[in-house]
């Protein structure tokens, strides 16, 4: 239908997630029309990002190779940073979970991506995350606390009883961040279980 | 587009777009539905955790144009906190959710589906005791429900009287329990064809207070594979921790 070169910018941007055949071709007419620079810097980004970016030998966030490192064996800002509390890690599903932590301003340790969590129905378990790598992280790095930072739905929850029950034969402390209202939420709107654990997590008043 | 209500127990997810999800029910009047829940992902949602799975909740639907319906509305009916509070319970939650996927029909009406996966999910969360027995009575509940209740009282092969022979193997695409002659797929013990026939013949209740013994463990080995057998494919909740 289209000369080659326009197909195969549609079949590969149809390729990424949520994008549909219909917005591929969108997109793919949007990036014909575009000036030249403009298409050029999304093609030099993107192979910039795969020719840069590798997993954190540590960690397992994103991390950009530093000039001299060999390819997949370079650590990320985060680990290289020597001001960080070096005992306590924030296990986390995703990188883009490290973000939402780093943007509290709370917290000043270390990281471990597991890429995913325990999903029965899906049949992802333990063996397709970075549960091994972490496990290898508390001796080796003197760990002295684990926070356990998945996401407060089931999958995250038995992602965090599964490393509990791990962890419990290792001297480290193991922690579950806190689950309740948000900020700004009303009371009334609040469901059973998330009301009833922010009561059951409830703390004293000065 | 027009409302409908409706009970369900929340099966599975999955993630659409920037905060929604598909959420599929398992309802008492309307068989699985699929529905999205709007901006269910953003923390304040209205929804909060209200349609994770395998809460059981009321809910008011849109009815879509197309597969899909919409969640307008959820209220809690009971979100068994025991079960998300332990990983042995929730394994066990989802391995009876994922059965239920993978055999309920869309939009065709099972109510006896949905109670039966309703009052098994309520006997998990039941803190003061766990069955070892309960996913596998649960699947062999399932699998009588759709037809395939297994022949127990004689060989399902050559119908020799389990009275005159002695039945030794098991195999759900021969119809059940085999003699010595017609003996395939997996060998089975008399005790276990004996709980078996408790767990389908009105004993459910006695069979289910049955300790952790080699016996239990030979009926549910025996129910994963004959549900996997009947559904044409492996239970992936049953195995996932298994390596772990």
């Amino acid at each position: 239908m289209y000369a080659a070169p326009v197909q195969d910018l549609i079949d590969e941007l149809g390729r990424l997630p949520g994008i549909g055949p219909k917005s591929a071709q969108r997109i793919a007419f949007y990036l014909l029309k575009a000036p030249s620079e403009d298409a050029l810097r999304l093609s030099h980004a993107i192979s910039l990002v795969k020719e840069r970016i590798s997993w954190c030998r540590r960690c397992f966030n994103v991390s950009e190779t530093a000039t001299g490192d060999v390819a997949g064996q370079s650590e990320c800002e985060i680990c290289r940073d020597d001001r960080r509390d070096k005992t306590t890690v924030c296990v986390v599903e995703e990188p883009r979970d490290i973000v939402a932590v780093e943007k509290t301003r709370e917290y000043r340790g270390r990281y471990h991506v597991l890429q995913g969590a325990i999903n029965p129905i899906e049949g992802v378990g333990p063996d397709q995350l970075r549960v091994r790598e972490l496990l290898a992280r508390i001796d080796a790095e003197a760990i002295v606390e684990v926070i356990v930072c998945t996401n407060p739905n089931i999958e995250g929850d038995a992602t965090a009883m599964y490393l509990a029950s791990l962890l419990r034969a290792l001297p480290v402390k193991v922690t579950r961040i806190a689950s309740g209202l948000p900020v700004g939420g009303d009371l009334e709107y609040a469901d059973e279980l998330t009301l009833g654990r922010a009561l059951e997590g409830r703390r004293e008043l000065a | 587009m027009s409302l409908y209500r409706d009970q369900g127990v929340a099966l599975r997810h999955y993630k659409l777009g920037e905060a929604d999800r598909i959420v599929v029910f398992m309802t008492a009047g309307h068989g699985k539905v699929r529905a999205v829940a709007k901006g269910i992902r953003k923390t304040k949602s209205r929804f909060g955790s209200r349609l994770e799975p395998p809460t059981n909740v009321s809910l008011l639907f849109y009815e879509g144009r197309g597969e899909l319906d919409i969640v307008s509305q959820a209220e809690s009916i009971d979100h068994f906190r025991p079960i998300r509070d332990d990983l042995g319970r929730m394994t066990d939650a989802m391995s009876m959710l994922e059965a239920v996927d993978q055999t309920a029909q869309e939009r065709q009406p099972d109510a006896r589906l949905y109670q039966m996966l309703v009052a098994a999910l309520r006997t998990l969360a039941d803190r003061e005791r766990r069955s070892p027995l309960l996913v596998a009575a649960f699947y062999w509940k399932l699998l009588s429900m759709e037809g395939f209740g297994p022949i127990l009282e004689q060989c399902a092969s050559c119908s020799a009287p389990a009275s005159g022979v002695a039945l030794v193997a098991f195999d759900l695409t021969q119809g059940g329990a085999l003699c010595r002659d017609c003996r395939q797929g997996l060998p089975v013990s008399p005790e276990a064809l004996q709980l078996l026939g408790r767990i389908l013949g009105g004993g459910l209740a006695g069979a289910l207070q049955e300790p952790d013994s080699a016996v239990t463990s030979e009926v549910a080995a025996l129910a994963t594979h004959s549900m996997e057998q009947h559904l044409e494919r492996r239970l992936r909740a049953v195995h996932v921790l298994d390596h772990g």
